[in-house]
């Protein structure tokens, strides 16, 4: 499986209905493509909708009904629009559920760093601060290794996103949780061993009693 | 109100004017005054908005003809241009959170000095600024921003000037209509007063100083 489809697919049987969802640009976003089945969840595009659905039809694209990256796309039934103060009260209020958001480093006390790369790369951190700070659940997605080096370190060298802490971390290689401010591995890859994941990364984990395969886990019943 | 060509428009804006200008990636832009600002250009400018767009698109026109000093942004990401020219220290870049630059500039127009926010304690963002604890919990006193210009694209504008938004353009644009000096505003559609219904009418008449007239 890639790894891109296996941390999506993963992160999608996180949802469950009636959840008020924000996926960042990059991997977060195939997590719509796995929803699983009667689960009904509302979407936020920062740039003000909820209720944001696929790409329309060749065709059938308006030019003011874009996600956060300015793509096209359509609105589902029951969608809403607003303004940015709005959409960002959402975020910063707590009323959104979960919030995916790509990586560039996790550490071990689930700090994330995912906005800049100090005279390198500067894009800006958008959203990212408020929904890392305001969304009641956060997970990060992103690939467990970059250059043959783990992003899951012992402190992140990059500068932080935010100082509250994500709850869980996804990668093509394990699913981590972070309580009290420890890193728990609690799921391996399809095929990965503990000892595997260990040997690719840089933070301390502590091993659940009962790390499961990340495909066994029973999808949304 | 007024209502005023597009030449007149743009002509009021002196070089080194600070300009808020609606839109998100582009989408929610007044194209035809950025254009026009470019073919004037108009110079020295400072830009808050939320982003650079793409080059070629809304405010990366702008950027791209370097008649911008200084933007104040939450993402700049999707513009190499915009980020070559930071680089190279032609372009003097303040990046803030998205939340909290609509909030300075929603406190801006609506006449507080700043707001508190939790986002960015203990971050980059915080270097600088003042912690204030209410309640038992931190918070950076961000400062409200203000503009000598708006410009504001809505979907409908009656003769009037009230003006509603289409769908995902509405953005920052009510917002900054409220924060700025002289508010410029063009829309998709011009049409009787009375055909927008008070509940649609998101920045009200008296707020708009100019409605730019179909060319």
């Amino acid at each position: 499986m890639e790894p891109q489809v296996a941390i999506a697919s993963r992160i999608a049987r996180e949802l469950s209905s009636g959840m008020l969802v924000n996926l960042g640009i990059g991997i977060p976003m195939l997590v719509t493509n796995y929803v699983p089945a009667r689960v009904e969840v509302f979407f936020q595009s920062e740039n003000g909708l909820i209720g944001t659905g696929a790409p329309p039809q060749e065709g059938m694209a308006h030019p003011t009904l874009t996600d956060a990256g300015g793509r096209p796309v359509t609105a589902l039934p029951g969608a809403s629009t607003f303004d940015s103060a709005m959409s960002f009260g959402l975020i910063r209020g707590g009323h959104v559920d979960l919030t995916v958001l790509g990586g560039l480093q996790v550490d071990q006390k689930g700090l994330l760093a995912n906005w800049m790369i100090p005279n390198k790369m500067v894009p800006g951190m958008g959203g990212a601060m408020d929904l890392v700070t305001g969304a009641k659940r956060v997970i990060v997605a992103m690939q467990h290794m970059a250059k043959g080096a783990s992003k899951v370190v012992k402190k992140c060298t990059l500068p932080i996103t935010s100082v509250r802490p994500v709850d869980l971390l996804v990668t093509e290689l394990a699913v981590i949780a972070f309580r009290d401010d420890t890193a728990v591995l609690i799921e391996t890859g399809a095929g990965v061993t503990v000892d595997q994941v260990l040997a690719a990364t840089d933070a301390q984990l502590v091993v659940a009693d009962d790390v499961r395969g990340m495909g066994d886990v029973a999808s949304d019943l | 109100m007024h209502t005023i060509s597009l030449e007149e428009s743009v002509a009021l804006i002196p070089n080194g004017a600070s300009l808020m200008i609606g839109g998100f990636m582009a989408v929610g832009t007044p194209e035809c005054v950025i254009d026009e600002i470019v073919r004037r250009k108009t110079h020295d400018l400072t830009v808050i908005a939320n982003d650079t767009a793409t080059p070629g698109k809304g405010i990366g026109k702008l950027i791209a003809a370097k008649l911008v000093r200084k933007i104040v942004a939450s993402h700049i990401g999707l513009n190499p241009e915009t980020q070559r020219q930071m680089m190279a220290g032609e372009l003097d870049v303040e990046l803030v959170p998205q939340g909290t630059l609509i909030e300075r500039i929603r406190a801006g127009g609506f006449g507080l000095g700043g707001i508190l926010t939790p986002t960015g304690i203990g971050t980059i963002v915080e270097e600088g600024k003042r912690r204030i604890e209410v309640h038992g919990k931190d918070y950076i006193l961000e400062t409200a921003l203000r503009a000598d210009f708006a410009l504001v694209q809505a979907f409908l504008a009656d003769y009037l000037g009230n003006l509603s938004y289409a769908l995902t353009a509405r953005n920052f644009n009510p917002v900054i209509a409220m924060a700025a000096d002289i508010v410029i505003a063009c829309a998709d559609n011009i049409v009787p007063v009375g055909l927008i219904s008070p509940d649609h009418v998101v920045t009200p008449a008296p707020i708009v100083d100019y409605l730019v007239m179909h060319a």
